[in-house]
């Protein structure tokens, strides 16, 4: 199991390993010198302007999605709503189908997040255990893809797209995106660290490919498997540019796409109207992060040891 | 069968013809697994990331509008177009100042925030998952929740620059100041991963040297400059690299906030291939601008790549 914190690797990334380093401060603290106070009290003050430079906006937003058009335009400015009622929330409802669009951006999410994940899965199996000459080859064709923007893929992919009629469909925002190349690289190299004698003994008493796949190798790959997910979740509720090229109908929008929708409609300046609807948007995020703070930190620094 | 169940097992008292067969239908039942396991993935990234990369680069010599079925051959044409339109050297300055200000930026807070964390401080948790947050939001909801903020009247900045005495700048529409203010919107979105990265490459520097650096008297900003900063010279390398590539392509806060403008004062690269391929409609220039950012992706790529195998073998 020492190999496992190989491919999940930012340890020291997240919450808990950061405080380990306990034994090492003590003796700072036994001789601590005026000039150490202070340079303490200096990075609470810093700490303290660091934590409202990141937090205010965030609430400023919350408090702007309850504010009636008065309250926003009034100088000096007014910071808390007179009464906290949902009727940006309404306006925005009756501007856009928000809630259909709750819907498309969680389903597109975890149909796209769960199929990506599967989809690097198999195939991670298959360059790492599937004894074929060109495995290796394979495994830098899906690499490569890594250094590919995708931002030059996208005009071929959307005549692709158009042509076949996919324009406005959850298919044709779906499918694109799908190929896994990030989450390949990871599996495999977490694949690689298993210990290979489970899966001989498991062959030897018969195990097919996709048993030992699903029996052994996943179980085994837990930590590595929820970060890649996680990261997908993320990244695919997040996405904007191409789901906003393949979707003019509002109804298979997804939330962002609707977000900018949203500013066309109703006007650049119309704050609690835009501010209730980003709140629709950050909120799921935030809270999904808050809880799964430290896997999803620990997926999404993987890049940074791994490379 | 079981006997030779690996190509590889040592010779066995089996007669070679039935082995050698054995060998070859497992290695016809292994050639099919593969391709049932690996295949879906790699035809997905042939059809949707090799294919439109090569297209990509065919469409670049055509002029040819999206959507429309008559394209002409130009050859070099679009490319030549493309380096001496006027507008070029201000999208390459836009992009330039973009990336070099949001790297810049984002590594040099992310470090200071690294650092204040690194300390035995009250409340560290609680910065680390604030300051981290932004990192997982929507680019178009930021942008969209700054755009308020930077409201020239009603924004809370102007409020807080009041009270520093200053007048909020026309942020939306005055040249300089539109880029300002996605850069800013850039840095407070991306120093938490930045500070997080640079976290765990401060934590994995030994303390005996810090300790014996304080022995020898050294002052904090020397310990900083001779052993903290060239430790943590791979993670700032990586960085660099990654941090470059992300700004180079980024193109959800200038949708959200300035849609390029004003005058083209925030168009990068990226935008504009977004700009012509999609708004103007010239499909043909949008490639060539693509391929040449791709170019520009890949030869910073290629630097992290010589510096990584260099850096494999070093650990």
């Amino acid at each position: 199991m020492t190999v496992t914190t190989k491919t999940v690797p930012p340890a020291g990334a997240d919450p808990a390993p950061a405080d380990s380093p306990a034994p090492a401060a003590s003796p700072r603290r036994r001789r601590r010198r005026p000039g150490a106070i202070a340079l303490d009290a200096g990075l609470y003050v810093g700490l303290l302007l660091a934590v409202l430079v990141m937090s205010v906006p965030l609430i400023w937003m919350v408090l702007a999605g309850f504010k009636t058009n008065a309250e926003l335009v009034s100088l000096p400015l007014q910071w808390l709503p007179e009464q906290f009622m949902p009727d940006n929330y309404q306006r925005v409802a009756e501007a856009i189908p928000i809630g259909r669009m709750f819907l498309n951006s969680l389903g597109i999410t975890i149909v796209g997040a769960g199929l990506k994940v599967f989809l690097g899965l198999c195939c991670a199996y298959a360059v790492v255990f599937v004894d074929v000459p060109f495995r290796n080859a394979v495994f830098v064709l899906v690499i490569f893809a890594l250094l590919i923007p995708g931002q030059i893929t996208i005009i071929p992919n959307y005549t692709l797209i158009a042509s076949l009629d996919w324009l406005n469909s959850y298919q044709g925002i779906i499918l694109p995106g799908l190929a896994s190349a990030f989450g390949t690289f990871l599996f495999r190299q977490h694949f690689r660290s298993l210990p290979i004698s489970v899966l001989e003994a498991a062959e030897l008493d018969g195990a097919g490919h996709w048993r030992r796949l699903w029996r052994f190798v996943v179980p085994m790959s837990a930590p590595t498997i929820a970060a890649v997910s996680l990261v997908s979740l993320v990244t695919d509720w997040n996405e904007y540019l191409w789901p906003m090229l393949v979707t003019d109908n509002a109804r298979v929008m997804t939330l962002p796409v609707g977000l900018t929708l949203l500013q066309d409609i109703d006007g650049m300046q119309n704050w609690g109207v835009l501010m209730a609807a980003t709140v629709v948007v950050t909120v799921p995020m935030l809270v999904f992060f808050l809880i799964l703070q430290r896997r999803l930190v620990a997926g999404l620094t993987a890049g940074a040891v791994t490379g | 069968m079981t006997i030779a169940t690996r190509p590889d097992a040592a010779p066995t008292g089996v007669p070679d013809r039935s082995r050698s067969a054995a060998r070859r239908r497992k290695q016809l039942r292994n050639l099919g697994v593969f391709l049932l396991l690996a295949g879906p993935n790699v035809a997905l990234l042939l059809i949707f990331v090799y294919r439109p990369l090569l297209l990509s680069f065919y469409y670049s010599t055509l002029q040819w509008n999206l959507g429309s079925s008559v394209a002409r051959f130009v050859g070099l044409g679009n490319y030549v177009q493309w380096f001496s339109d006027p507008q070029t050297p201000m999208v390459l300055a836009t992009t330039a100042v973009f990336g070099i200000a949001s790297v810049g930026g984002s590594l040099v807070l992310g470090l200071a925030l690294a650092l204040a964390l690194n300390r035995r401080l009250f409340g560290r948790g609680l910065v680390r998952t604030v300051s981290f947050a932004p990192y997982v939001l929507s680019g178009i909801a930021v942008g969209m929740l700054w755009l308020y903020i930077f409201d020239p009247r009603y924004g809370l900045l102007a409020t807080v620059l009041g009270w520093l005495g200053l007048d909020s700048p026309q942020w939306y529409t005055a040249s300089p100041w539109a880029l300002v203010m996605i850069i800013i919107v850039y840095l407070w979105k991306h120093v938490g991963y930045v500070a997080l990265i640079y976290l765990a490459g401060l934590q994995s520097i030994p303390q005996d040297l810090k300790d014996a650096a304080a022995l020898d008297g050294a002052t904090w900003w020397r310990t900083f400059r001779s052993i903290v900063l060239p430790l943590l010279g791979p993670v700032t390398f990586f960085l660099l690299i990654t941090t470059m590539l992300s700004a180079l392509q980024s193109f959800d806060l200038i949708r959200a906030m300035t849609d390029g403008g004003p005058l083209g004062s925030t168009t990068t690269l990226m935008y504009q291939i977004y700009l012509e391929g999609f708004q103007t409609g010239r499909a043909g220039y949008a490639s060539a601008s693509a391929t040449i950012l791709f170019l520009i992706l890949l030869a910073i790529t290629a630097v992290q790549l010589k510096y990584m195998e260099k850096r494999v073998h070093y650990s």
